[in-house]
């Protein structure tokens, strides 16, 4: 009896305390912050909440005129965690805008949540599958941090053309996010003539990549090496322990600081590998410059922020510049704020960011290598700046369509 | 039908049961003949088409062994527990994890891997015994409640060890003379121009088996010929009747906990520094040490060995050969062992 008594007041308290702070504290508006706080993505979603409020710092903590309030929600990176993550900032803290999530299959689960809730409105945080908005969009999702194919662009030209890469093995995780970044490699390598006779794809959080790297062929001229966070140390230090020999190409989060600061046998690996991404950590430009120092206030930033960091920041300038301009009203379901969002064209510390019709970003890409700075440090030296990619990569939309969804087998030139 | 045939014609019976072990054994020299060619020859191009490369499949049994010596050393420890105290610990895999991270801070302060080794194994022991004595103790006989408190001991845990090493991927570096690659008596391919190449493999992994395999010997020892065993083994059949007749058994669980946690810890140190430290490493150690457990018997230190060998395994074979579902294979496995023999392949019907 007791017992019931005593979850039923839970109960009540749960349900109705929320509601209630909503009335009470009308000068806030609520954010939800998404992002992975557990798991094997744990590192990437701590940095990212570092770039979230970096943004939220930036504006001194206001937007439209009101107070932000951040609210976190914590996922694994799988799409159930996201989704159910999402549901609790949306049905019981009442947030009407959320920021996130991280990582790729959590971006397509949550966007097919966001259906569920109109007038909510979803920004992303990092993921960057293809399909998140590329194919059966929703209408409240908005992604300023660019997708997976597009952070690639200009890696498989320089790798064919400069590095004289003919043949590559590609090594992935089994999901979405990979499956998008191999496709923007492939796109550009196949095309220039490259041929890619084995592609691995592993499991997320597999720990043991001995035997992959044993089945990877011994005559390619190099590995496309597309793993993030614990996983991408365990396979470089596991292909250091091999003796591996042939030269390695990194996918965006591969070589982000995330793994570059990780404590191991890494260094002689990594040192040298080309990768492409939304940031670069040595990139001059006085708008990034000082992007970094406003992050590396925040507590336990790494030497220069991550892309997670970056992706998040975006997403929340983007959400603060548009409180400011419908003055923080969100009353009408959140249409102005939409209608807003859709509109935002900004500078980011990597340029100019704008959205097409999918409201998927359309921003500038960097060709970077590994290298060792002053302090010892690894950072992504600034190669090439590829400027305003969009999620077509350049290609007429309907063409682009025509060469199907990403997926294992596509695209394929063996 | 053998049984009857053999009531009614003796010796001609007798015979024929002979012909059967013997066709077993012949089976058996027949399989292993097959492995040892597979190993030594030199693999024609079909073999190849069917099975990627020698030093793919080689490499994988390999990797698989190596695997199943790591999933031993965890599950012999939870498998130790439970057979005595039926106590499913679902904290095993927290105090693997807290092993590796202590051991990794031992071997930074101290600049020596045996060092973070040693400690890993020691301070678990002494975490073990102070949960013994501090949480179960007191739940003593009550199954439900104990298991309930291991799973809350593993969430506060988890996130107590977050907060302190962050999310930060750690690995503990291995000495000089553990690390680097050792050529096997192997060749996997001869060169256009004759020259053999011989298989290339992690000296520290090969380590990591030996080391399973010699604790192995010792906790088999230490179970079958020793006094504590023996007491350890009357529990796991009776307990009431082992403290009846004198003995404390509140000493031998508190020893047998300790034990479980220290193989825990040194697993945590061992497995951190051939592969690495992260949060979301304990879920993954206590779910595959409750899969090897299931699959090869609860409460039975045999049984550990062979369900770990089972499942690294095909861990490791299901990753070369078919990615996409070698995650299920494992299960697939748990799941048929449980529809034909839920006591696991080594257990006892309880």
């Amino acid at each position: 009896m007791i017992n019931k008594r005593t979850l039923l007041a839970l109960a009540l308290a749960t349900g109705l305390t929320a509601p209630a702070f909503a009335v009470a504290q009308a000068e806030s508006v609520k954010i939800g912050l998404l992002a992975t706080f557990e798991g094997a993505f744990a590192v990437l979603g701590e940095d990212s909440a570092r770039g979230a409020m970096t943004a939220v710092e930036e504006f001194d903590g206001t937007a439209g005129g009101k107070d932000i309030e951040i609210v976190r929600g914590s996922s694994d990176a799988s799409p159930d965690s996201a989704v159910r993550a999402a549901r609790k900032l949306v049905e019981q803290d009442g947030v009407k805008i959320l920021v996130g999530p991280l990582s790729g299959d959590e971006g397509i689960a949550v966007k097919d949540f966001a259906k569920t809730h109109p007038d909510v409105t979803f920004i992303n945080g990092s993921s960057a599958a293809q399909d998140t908005t590329l194919r059966d969009p929703a209408e409240n999702f908005f992604r300023f941090s660019t997708d997976g194919a597009q952070w690639m662009a200009g890696l498989g030209e320089y790798v064919y053309d400069e590095k004289g890469y003919r043949s590559v093995a590609t090594v992935a995780e089994d999901y979405s996010f990979p499956y998008t970044q191999v496709f923007g490699f492939m796109a550009a390598f196949c095309k220039a003539g490259g041929k890619v006779p084995s592609k691995s794809w592993v499991p997320i959080g597999n720990k043991d990549y001995s035997s992959v790297i044993a089945a990877i062929p011994d005559e390619v001229d190099a590995i496309y090496v597309a793993l993030g966070g614990a996983d991408a140390v365990n396979f470089l230090s596991q292909y250091n322990d091999a003796g591996g020999q042939a030269p390695l190409i990194g996918g965006s989060i591969t070589v982000d600081q995330t793994v570059l600061t990780a404590k191991g046998k890494l260094r002689d690996v990594l040192i040298g590998t080309p990768a492409a991404g939304p940031t670069a950590d040595t990139n001059d430009d006085p708008a990034w410059t000082k992007f970094v120092e406003d992050y590396k206030k925040q507590e336990g930033a790494f030497p220069s922020p991550s892309l997670f960091a970056h992706a998040y920041y975006v997403g929340m300038k983007a959400a603060i510049l548009a409180l400011n301009e419908v003055e923080g009203d969100l009353s009408d379901g959140g249409e102005k704020f939409r209608a807003a969002l859709a509109d935002l064209e900004f500078e980011t510390p990597t340029g100019m960011v704008s959205l097409d019709e999918n409201r998927n970003a359309i921003a500038d890409i960097y060709l970077t290598e590994v290298t060792e700075n002053e302090n010892g440090e690894l950072v992504n030296k600034l190669i090439k700046t590829t400027p305003q990619v969009n999620q077509t990569l350049g290609i007429d939309r309907d063409e682009f369509m025509a060469l199907g969804a990403v997926s294992r087998d596509n695209p394929s030139c063996e | 039908m053998t049984d009857s045939t053999s009531a009614s014609k003796g010796p001609l019976a007798q015979s024929a049961t002979l012909t059967t072990r013997q066709l077993a054994w012949f089976a058996g020299l027949i399989a292993v003949g097959i492995f040892i060619w597979l190993v030594f020859a030199q693999w024609p191009d079909w073999l190849k088409g069917l099975l990627i490369s020698k030093k793919a499949f080689l490499s994988a049994i390999l990797n698989g062994l190596t695997l199943a010596g790591l999933y031993f050393l965890v599950a012999s420890g939870f498998t130790l527990v439970f057979g005595l105290m039926r106590n499913v610990n679902l904290a095993h895999g927290s105090l693997y994890l807290l092993g590796a991270y202590i051991g990794y801070e031992a071997a930074e302060l101290t600049g020596y891997w045996l060092v973070g080794v040693a400690a890993g194994f020691l301070v678990l022991a002494i975490v073990g015994l102070i949960m013994q004595i501090v949480v179960f103790r007191r739940l003593e006989g009550d199954d439900l409640r104990q298991t309930l408190v291991t799973i809350g001991i593993s969430v506060v845990a988890a996130d107590l060890m977050l907060a302190f090493w962050g999310g930060n991927t750690y690995q503990i570096l291995t000495p000089d003379w553990l690390s680097g690659a050792i050529k096997l008596p192997v060749v996997t391919a001869v060169r256009s121009n004759g020259t053999e190449v011989f298989l290339v493999y992690p000296f520290y992994r090969l380590v990591v088996l030996a080391a399973a395999i010699v604790i192995g010997i010792g906790l088999w020892l230490l179970i079958n010929r020793t006094r504590v065993g023996s007491m350890i083994r009357a529990g796991v059949d009776d307990r009431d009747m082992l403290s009846a007749s004198g003995v404390n058994v509140h000493f031998v669980f508190a020893i047998v906990f300790a034990l479980g946690a220290a193989l825990a810890g040194l697993a945590g140190v061992v497995g951190g520094s051939a592969l690495s430290v992260a949060p979301g490493e304990d879920v993954r150690y206590l779910l595959a040490s409750l899969v090897v457990v299931i699959v090869g018997g609860m409460g039975s230190i045999t049984g550990a060995a062979v369900g770990a060998l089972i499942i690294g395994l095909a861990e490791q074979i299901g990753l070369v050969y078919f990615p996409t579902y070698g995650v299920v294979l494992t299960f697939v496995i748990m799941v048929v062992t449980l529809a034909l023999r839920p006591q696991g392949i080594m257990g006892r019907s309880l």
